[in-house]
């Protein structure tokens, strides 16, 4: 069954689809692009509204104060639809030379939608520019490892689906120790733990036990969140002055980088957790792709029958790079106990593993790709906060459907067909 | 062409006219074979770690451990007392109460279990016919909403005789569903778009968009302040199947006839097929013949009109006093673990959802007769699919002996759910 399909198939697009041709489907792109064009035509100018937004640049703690930027906000919205337009013309006219549009373009296309939106929303008031941007960061952490945790198990050919799982055992079992001990660091490490625990489940029974990777991934999540909401009803809430009062990690400014203007405040005023959030998407980014590790967990992922034939143990690569996976899953877990709400509550992750399973796949199985997804998925959480607390003309629950929505559009517009490692959710049988 | 009308037609005629003994059949096998001990065994396990947390975390027990060597009987009186305690509180609230003083009394928790369990038999179809085509439908969630707010309307705002007025309601929400689920189906045919991003992302969306109905829109009660619906018109609400003294309403039969239903479209007709081979290998069913896109949009369609299924059935059988947002209370999900329990296969779904909605109904009557947080029915659930999954970690675990053909029975809807992806 797979000695032979595999070999064959990956020549050409395994796709449903058939045989896309490269042109064709640029056009996506386009259409998507002129959806949002016209959209924003719609809200900027037809809606649009009269009177200053201002964003201000700077924190009142910072060295280098900012001036605040102060835009016209009808004149901002025409000004962006041109801009808007021109792009789209531009991409028409590369899939007319059949060529594909830059990433950079859609990246200032998207940026210049965001100012758009921010300026028409932000009408006559004004919009703490760093402080949007750092509650961002921090909505996102959590969902970053956990996507770093899923790419790194999916690459090496196990679905994990049970992130949501390993982000709550985490925050759990960090909450409890670190309780108990007075020590943040014992409770990230007691994190990464519970973490590699839930790992350890998932692997043995797909690995061991072949088992439907999806099926145990489901069960897990539904498993923690009964074990971890019944020690919490039991043990933890009665007895919530020793075992649920977490000390939180300390806000570390770093010297000189934390005075960058905007930058600064932003990303290195941080905690420690956020800045081992850091190292992990650069270590995890290297060690995929240029690393010997990292080229045996790919094979392993993609092809695992070659794998083995040079000589390399699928089952125990895959055994021991999903527990590194839960470690890691499990650092975001920390997070929301220790770094972001101070005290473990039930089902405290809120789906923030299925999220971060989107980001995965929306990053097309690559790290850096994945945090950014994270990164746009923790942007628009907390725009939404930042414009209700501004007072926001929109209903807030349509300002908080907005992200999905984006979600939707770009999966469908950009993204397209995402292709997994090939061998990703396959038992490796070896015969 | 021709390709796909060959195997549509050799099943076709092969197989219908059998189809009635057949279920029987197959059933019996079912019960028979060496799974059908693996599941018990499965459930006795998960039943004595479920044990074990309510003995370790009981107060009783704590505090008569810390004297066991002076008297070690009260530690094992108190371990008896709570474990005993809890379970027999879960099968009295959820199959028959001793302490009532009738029959008619006593059999009251069976219905609330039926009633529990309709709207995961429903939801968990959908599903597990999903899987069978290999697709994951994580939008349980938000095509029971949408469900919910179109059929809820057409229960409380249109004004239609007795009868009609559910049908009609039932129809339009079951359309609702298929709605939500049709988009995902069609934006995975026309782009390729990953059904678990766009299930998860739609179960938010419809959450906020039938908030902001409730709260502004055409949901809302007039007058009233809560996010909350008008109550469901007299003449949209589900008879009563066993009087007005039991909870058991008529879409238990509609869950019957939604397992029936399923059962003939995946295996008796030309379209089932089509699921099916789909699902076991998208490629070869294109070679076939057959138009895959095509069949992800029907199916993710029926799937959601299934869970959409369950959706009307809350708002028209069991809480018909008005919805909120809450509404799915968490079916959508619970909903897969069902499909999984069941194997994806419709009566196995049935009788996983009977399962499910007992665990529901006993849970909460063990949470307030002894305290055990209802959180424990989770962990025992779980541990039940997750065990019967790997039947040879439970044959370890007994010492049985291992019979060759078993686990690759279990290993059937296996590579079917992840042969799309």
């Amino acid at each position: 069954m797979s000695t032979v399909a595999p070999v064959v198939q990956p020549a050409q697009p395994t796709t449903p689809e058939g045989p896309d041709f490269e042109f064709v489907k640029s056009w996506k792109v386009t259409i998507a692009l002129s959806i949002f064009t016209v959209l924003s035509f719609l809200l900027l100018v037809v809606f649009g509204r009269d009177g200053t937004s201002t964003m201000r640049l700077s924190t009142s703690s910072d060295l280098i104060q900012l001036p605040d930027v102060e835009l016209p906000t009808r004149v901002t919205g025409i000004v962006i639809t041109v801009l808007l337009l021109l792009i789209t013309g531009v991409s028409v006219w590369l899939v007319r030379a059949k060529a594909k549009a830059p990433i950079w373009l859609i990246a200032v296309y998207a940026v210049l939608v965001l100012i758009g939106f921010l300026a028409w929303a932000a009408a006559d008031k004004s919009i703490p520019v760093p402080g949007l941007l750092f509650g961002s960061l921090s909505l996102a952490v959590p969902l970053i490892f956990g996507a770093l945790g899923g790419v790194i198990s999916e690459r090496v050919g196990v679905v994990n689906i049970a992130i949501e799982g390993q982000l709550l055992a985490g925050a759990f079992t960090s909450a409890m120790v670190a309780s108990l001990t007075r020590q943040p660091l014992l409770g990230l490490l007691a994190a990464m733990l519970a973490g590699v625990l839930v790992s350890m489940v998932l692997a043995a029974f797909a690995i061991k036990y072949f088992v439907d990777q999806v099926i145990v991934g489901v069960v897990l999540n539904v498993l923690v969140i009964g074990l971890t909401g019944f020690l919490y009803s039991q043990v933890m809430a009665p007895n919530a002055a020793l075992l649920n009062q977490p000390p939180r990690f300390e806000r570390i400014n770093i010297p000189l980088l934390s005075e960058i203007p905007i930058i600064g405040p932003v990303f290195f005023r941080q905690t420690l957790i956020v800045y081992i959030m850091y190292v992990a998407v650069a270590v995890v980014f290297y060690g995929i792709f240029h690393t010997k590790w990292g080229l045996r967990l790919r094979s392993v992922g993609e092809h695992p029958q070659a794998a083995d034939t040079v000589g390399i143990n699928v089952a125990s690569t895959r055994f021991w790079n999903v527990s590194i996976a839960g470690a890691i899953v499990g650092l975001g877990g920390a997070y929301f106990t220790l770094g972001s709400v101070g005290a473990f509550g039930k089902e405290m992750t809120a789906g923030a593993g299925f999220i971060a399973l989107a980001a995965v796949i929306f990053g097309r199985w690559d790290p850096i790709r994945a945090t950014l997804a994270a990164l746009l998925f923790g942007f628009a959480s907390n725009l939404q906060n930042v414009l209700s607390i501004i007072g926001s003309p929109v209903p807030s629950e349509f300002m908080l459907m907005l992200p999905y929505l984006v979600t939707i559009f770009a999966v469908a517009g950009l993204v397209g067909q995402s292709r997994g490692p090939a061998a990703s959710g396959k038992p490796y049988i070896k015969s | 062409m021709s390709t796909t009308q060959g195997p549509g037609t050799v099943t076709g005629p092969a197989t219908s006219p059998t189809g009635a003994p057949s279920r029987w059949d197959r059933m019996f096998r079912e019960i028979t074979t060496g799974s059908a001990i693996i599941s018990v065994l499965a459930v006795v396990l998960a039943l004595v770690v479920g044990a074990v947390m309510i003995a370790f975390t009981n107060k009783e027990v704590q505090a008569s451990a810390g004297y066991f060597f002076s008297r070690p009987g009260d530690l094992l009186a108190a371990i008896w007392n709570a474990v005993s305690g809890a379970y027999s509180a879960l099968f009295q609230g959820s199959i028959y109460n001793f302490r009532r003083p009738s029959f008619a009394a006593g059999i009251k928790p069976l219905t609330e279990t039926l009633t529990f369990a309709t709207p995961l038999i429903m939801a968990g179809l959908g599903v597990a016919l999903g899987f069978r085509v290999g697709m994951f439908n994580i939008g349980g969630r938000g095509q029971m909403l949408i469900a919910a707010a179109l059929g809820g309307w057409v229960g409380f705002a249109v004004d239609l005789p007795y009868g009609l007025h559910m049908i009609v309601a039932l129809v339009v929400g079951i359309l609702g569903g298929a709605l939500w689920g049709g988009i995902v189906g069609l934006l995975k045919a026309r782009t390729g778009a990953h059904e678990v991003i766009t299930t998860i992302m739609l179960n938010y969306v419809a959450f906020y968009l039938v908030s902001y109905l409730l709260r502004e829109g055409f949901l809302k009660t007039p007058g009233s302040n809560n996010p909350k619906s008008p109550a469901t018109k007299v003449t949209a609400v589900f008879p009563d199947l066993l009087g007005p003294n039991y909870i058991l309403h008529f879409g238990f039969i509609l869950a019957i006839l939604a397992t029936i239903f399923t059962w003939w479209l995946l295996s008796r007709s030309n379209l089932g097929f089509q699921f099916r081979a789909v699902g076991l290998n998208p490629h070869a069913a294109k070679v076939a013949g057959i138009s895959v896109k095509r069949m992800y949009v029907y199916a993710m369609m029926l799937s959601g009109g299934l869970v959409g299924l369950a959706g009307i059935n809350q708002v028209l059988g069991t809480t018909t006093s008005g919805f909120g947002a809450g509404l799915d209370s968490g079916i959508g999900f619970d909903a897969i673990t069902v499909a999984l329990l069941g194997r994806s296969k419709p009566w196995g779904v049935f009788w996983a959802g009977i399962l499910f909605g007992a665990f529901k109904a006993g849970g909460f009557s063990m949470q307030a007769a002894e305290g055990v947080p209802i959180d424990i029915v989770l962990v025992v659930q779980s541990l039940i699919v997750l065990f019967i999954a790997a039947p040879p970690l439970v044959r370890a675990i007994f010492r049985l002996p291992v019979p060759g053909a078993i686990r690759r029975k279990t290993q059937v809807n296996v590579s079917q759910e992840v042969a799309a992806k």
